[in-house]
């Protein structure tokens, strides 16, 4: 078997367990299991990274997504429900719909950036300087609006997590 | 089958061997260290001073049923374990035992070694969940606070030696020793990583998520025969990776006085090195008692979380001057 075979069984693999991580984390009506379906996606992500060549971006999915946010996510639910809560727990049409609608939405707009986009390799791609000075230099000037967006990103979900509290407060979600 | 394949399947093959050998070393030095702070003999039966005892107790849990608990979720209760265990193996695979025994040398090897800990905590989530037990459950309920907040202190105990070194890769880290240990010109940083590694641990006096006295055993109550070896593996090999993380950056790694060895000085170096960290470990598990939860929380929001940006701060201002 050559070397490159098993590079194209890894992507495979890597698509696979993409989708249906993805399909576990949307389909699943218990929460604990719709967690570890996207913290495998996210895996899948990475490992895709990983096959493009970018250890360092596959490594920062994996340290922030996995590591960090699907363990926010999954405390979240240890301490708000108990697995029975869940299990009585219908979804609304009205959530339907407007998920729906932000997936679409989203969907819409990457589908744009894609279409438009000139593909092109980078003139610093694959130079395999992550250094310090290197990484910061290139944060601040090269992909300087990627980190101001994800600073607006985080601001956004601050201010979601504050909405989301104080309207959970008002209503009185203990029934 | 290529060339490559086969250094892949050989390196996979040590690894997990020195992780089995490990644990068995790390068991054997825990019991008899403990025994003899508390002055009592320890393993004595089984071979010289009771040597061959780990081989015996992994024969034992080998040969034990796992047990799978009423109204657990069969699934990821079983999936816990392994999930425990195989990114605790993963860091083995890029760690510098001596100038040329390393498996795989990576550009960014200390990130990776930190994104593959920090899954552990996805295993200690699912298998107290999937227990279905009130004491698994408030044993990762600690496990997860603990580690999400000490990880802060943690990393930027690392940055403030990155801002040093300027690259993530632990050779170059090394080198960047070439006259002086980095715990000299990093004391504080040195101390916060070490206490912070005591609570990624889970070792005493921080190991609040599988108190014996408290909680039975905390996240792995339910889980028995080779179930329990996994996490029993998985909390060893962690040890070993945070203490060789800190020999690599602050103990200057295989470097030391030359020995008649030839190449073998560098593993020699490494390995007392990172073993006398490690009973270190040990000894502070069995001199001091366990801390209260909120104890645990202050000391890492309200000392050592302001006390390393302040040394990252420092190293910053330091670095740029020179």
């Amino acid at each position: 078997m050559a070397y490159g075979t098993l590079i194209e069984i890894f992507f495979y693999f890597f698509i696979i367990m993409i989708l249906f991580g993805s399909w576990l984390a949307v389909t699943s009506q218990i929460l604990m299991k719709a967690v570890m379906g996207l913290a495998m996606a996210m895996f899948g992500v990475a490992g895709l990274y990983l096959y493009l060549n970018s250890p360092f971006l596959a490594l920062m999915q994996i340290l922030i997504y996995v590591g960090a946010v699907c363990i926010m996510i999954v405390f979240g639910i240890m301490v708000g429900y108990t697995p029975k809560e869940l299990a009585a727990y219908a979804i609304e049409p009205k959530n339907t719909l407007l998920s729906l609608a932000a997936s679409l939405l989203t969907l819409g707009v990457i589908y744009l950036g894609l279409s438009k986009a000139q593909w092109q390799p980078s003139p610093g791609a694959g130079s395999g300087d992550f250094g310090i000075t290197n990484l910061g230099l290139n944060l601040m000037n090269r992909y300087g609006l990627a980190f101001e967006l994800i600073s607006v990103v985080l601001l956004i979900a601050i201010i979601g997590a504050v909405a989301i509290t104080w309207n959970g407060k008002r209503r009185g979600l203990s029934k | 089958m290529p060339p490559e394949l086969l250094r892949m399947i050989i390196t996979a093959v040590l690894v997990v061997a020195f992780v089995f050998l490990n644990a068995m070393i790390l068991g054997y030095m825990e019991r008899k260290v403990s025994a003899h702070i508390q002055r009592r003999p320890g393993l004595m039966e089984v071979g010289p001073h009771g040597v061959l005892q780990l081989i015996v107790d992994g024969l034992k849990l080998i040969g034990k049923q796992l047990v799978v608990p009423e109204g657990a979720s069969p699934f990821l209760f079983r999936l816990a374990p392994l999930l425990s265990f195989v990114p605790c193996v993963l860091p083995f695979v890029v760690i510098p035992f001596s100038r040329k025994l390393q498996a795989v040398s990576m550009d960014v090897s200390l990130i990776y070694i930190l994104a593959m800990t920090s899954i552990n905590v996805i295993a200690i989530l699912v298998a107290g969940w999937a227990s279905n037990n009130k004491y698994s459950l408030f044993g990762t309920f600690r496990s997860v606070a603990q580690a999400v907040s000490y990880e802060i202190p943690m990393l930027l105990s690392l940055l403030s030696v990155i801002l040093i070194t300027s690259t993530f890769s632990l050779k170059g880290i090394i080198e960047a020793q070439k006259y002086y240990w980095f715990i000299l010109i990093q004391p504080v940083a040195f101390i916060i990583y070490f206490i912070s590694g005591l609570a990624e641990t889970n070792r005493a006096p921080f190991d609040m998520p599988e108190a014996e006295s408290e909680l039975t055993a905390g996240f792995h109550t339910e889980y028995s025969g080779m179930g329990f070896s996994f996490f029993f593996l998985a909390e060893y090999a962690n040890m070993f990776t945070v203490c060789s993380i800190a020999t690599i950056l602050f103990l200057g790694g295989w470097k030391g006085i030359p020995l008649p060895l030839g190449d073998y000085t560098g593993i020699v170096w490494f390995l007392l090195k990172v073993y006398g960290l490690l009973f270190v470990m040990i000894w502070v598990r069995w001199t001091y008692p366990r801390v209260r939860f909120d104890q645990l929380m202050t000391f890492c929001w309200k000392y050592l979380i302001p006390f390393s940006l302040a040394n990252l701060l420092i190293t910053a201002v330091v670095v740029k001057i020179i």
